[in-house]
């Protein structure tokens, strides 16, 4: 049973579709319905982000297949991404100078 | 080989899902004539304008253009245009906006002209007699898939929306563009923060810095009256759902254009194209007023996605609507045409809800009502940047 939704096959993102507990699996298929597992390593709340792969302080934060803001630290596969771990900066062209540093 | 809908083809090459003959008020002293004569003669549609007279000149353009965008919609066979007399959007003003879009036949009445109300409602009952007897002699006929102009639009959206809904839309869209149709994303107010996003998309820099150009040209609007679009965004309510970031947020509106790339940006009830791909027009987020840009657009189907389930049609277009919160799909049945809670909860794959969706959308064009069409729900709004005169 899937618990976690995948929005795009290219998001190093997905997003909790009930609470998920530390240590339980996170459980997602992608568009053509492919499954995939990974182990939560945080609690995630319900419609928060998981990280599907570990995420280098810097990088972009995938979500739509888009940007969505940058890494503030190094994000483990199963974090949660939040405004702890991620942030927006203004503008597109900033998160890209943070992604070449 | 392409999927083909049985639609009409108009004089003017395009195509419609749907034949009425639109009663058109030039101005609000023209809607309750315009009214009382739609709802006698079968085959007809009407609107309350709220504009038509009392406009700055860019409200009058914008006025005018919608309402030849409405008479030109390909849904539309006829129109018998309606003023009173003394309007700003006189009546020969508006059959000429309308003849700069398409050379079907039209018809007028002016209410002062032939002595007031009751004489306008008995002499429009009979012209709109006749084009409707015309206009029911049109035929469908089978028509490539390639010619549809859908409109995309999303109101009372919850977390749902961005989840599963939008994304679904995304994947219709870009499956249209992928035929050769036109797809349009609009609600220029969603895209804050993301307008880079859209901006790189842009096949052209020109198309780039228009789409930058219509949102800045909104924050710079909503600052006239101290309003702001971008502080506080996302809220804490949206943080404490699971939102970081601004992009985040107006991505999940902005995903209703999946991954194809824009090709123009048009402005508010402009005259769209056929077989042109992803496009953005320039509309305000008020539901009703971005999904009448659409039609006068020349968009023959708008698909909307909602989360808490809300109402509003159109007089001229079919509003088709769809919600991934499957509490909504139950509790707003009255007012939703597809349940689209598999694209969060399964079982099936977004690419078996797309084609499930795609062929529901067939049937639309086919003549199926959607359910604000089947309950009569046809609210049609215009926006207006300046307060009345």
């Amino acid at each position: 049973m899937r618990n976690a939704v995948l929005i795009d096959d290219a998001d190093n993102v997905v997003v909790a579709i009930e609470p998920i507990s530390a240590g339980s699996p996170v459980a997602y298929v992608d568009r053509e319905g492919k499954s995939f597992e990974l182990v939560a390593a945080d609690d995630i709340p319900l419609y928060h982000k998981a990280a599907r792969c570990p995420i280098a302080k810097g990088e972009s934060v995938v979500k739509y297949g888009e940007y969505i803001g940058v890494a503030t630290q190094d994000i483990a596969s199963g974090a949660h991404v939040h405004t702890h771990n991620c942030m927006s900066t203004d503008g597109l062209r900033a998160a890209e100078e943070v992604d070449h540093e | 080989m392409n999927k083909t809908f049985n639609g009409y083809r108009r004089a003017d090459g395009r195509v419609g899902i749907r034949n009425h003959v639109l009663v058109l008020p030039t101005s609000i002293c023209a809607s309750d004539t315009t009214e009382r004569i739609a709802n006698a003669v079968e085959g007809c549609v009407s609107f309350h304008n709220q504009n038509g007279c009392s406009q700055v000149p860019a409200d009058q353009q914008m006025t005018m253009d919608a309402m030849a965008g409405f008479a030109a919609n390909p849904n539309i066979a006829s129109v018998l245009a309606v003023s009173l007399g003394c309007e700003g959007c006189q009546n020969d003003l508006v059959v000429d906006a309308i003849r700069q879009r398409t050379d079907k036949p039209v018809e007028t009445l002016v209410i002062q002209q032939v002595g007031g109300s009751i004489n306008a409602v008995d002499e429009g009952i009979r012209i709109a007699r006749r084009l409707a007897e015309t206009a029911a002699a049109e035929q469908r006929v089978p028509c490539d898939i390639s010619e549809l102009i859908l409109g995309t639009n999303c109101g009372g959206s919850d977390t749902t929306s961005g989840l599963g809904s939008n994304p679904l839309i995304g994947e219709v869209s870009d499956w249209l563009v992928a035929q050769g149709g036109t797809s349009v994303l609009c609600e220029t107010s969603e895209f804050f923060g993301a307008e880079q996003i859209l901006a790189r998309r842009a096949v052209t820099p020109e198309v780039g810095q228009e789409i930058l150009r219509i949102v800045k040209d909104y924050e710079d609007y909503v600052h006239l009256f101290g309003a702001e679009m971008r502080q506080g965004n996302p809220s804490p309510g949206n943080i404490a759902g699971g939102l970081t970031t601004l992009e985040e947020k107006s991505l999940g509106c902005i995903h209703k254009g999946g991954h194809s790339p824009i090709n123009a940006v048009y402005p508010y009830a402009g005259q769209l194209k056929a077989h042109e791909g992803l496009v953005i027009m320039d509309t305000p987020g008020n539901d009703p007023t971005s999904v009448s840009g659409l039609v006068a657009g020349g968009c023959q189907l708008v698909v909307f996605s909602t989360g808490q389930g809300t109402p509003t049609g159109n007089a001229m277009a079919p509003v088709w609507r769809l919600t991934a919160n499957r509490v909504t799909a139950r509790t707003m049945a009255d007012n939703i045409d597809f349940d689209a809670s598999a694209a969060i909860y399964g079982p099936q794959t977004m690419v078996e809800l797309r084609d499930a969706m795609i062929d529901e959308l067939i049937e639309v064009c086919n003549g199926q009502l959607t359910c604000a069409e089947a309950i009569g729900y046809t609210e049609t709004a215009l926006p207006h940047l300046c307060n009345y005169m």
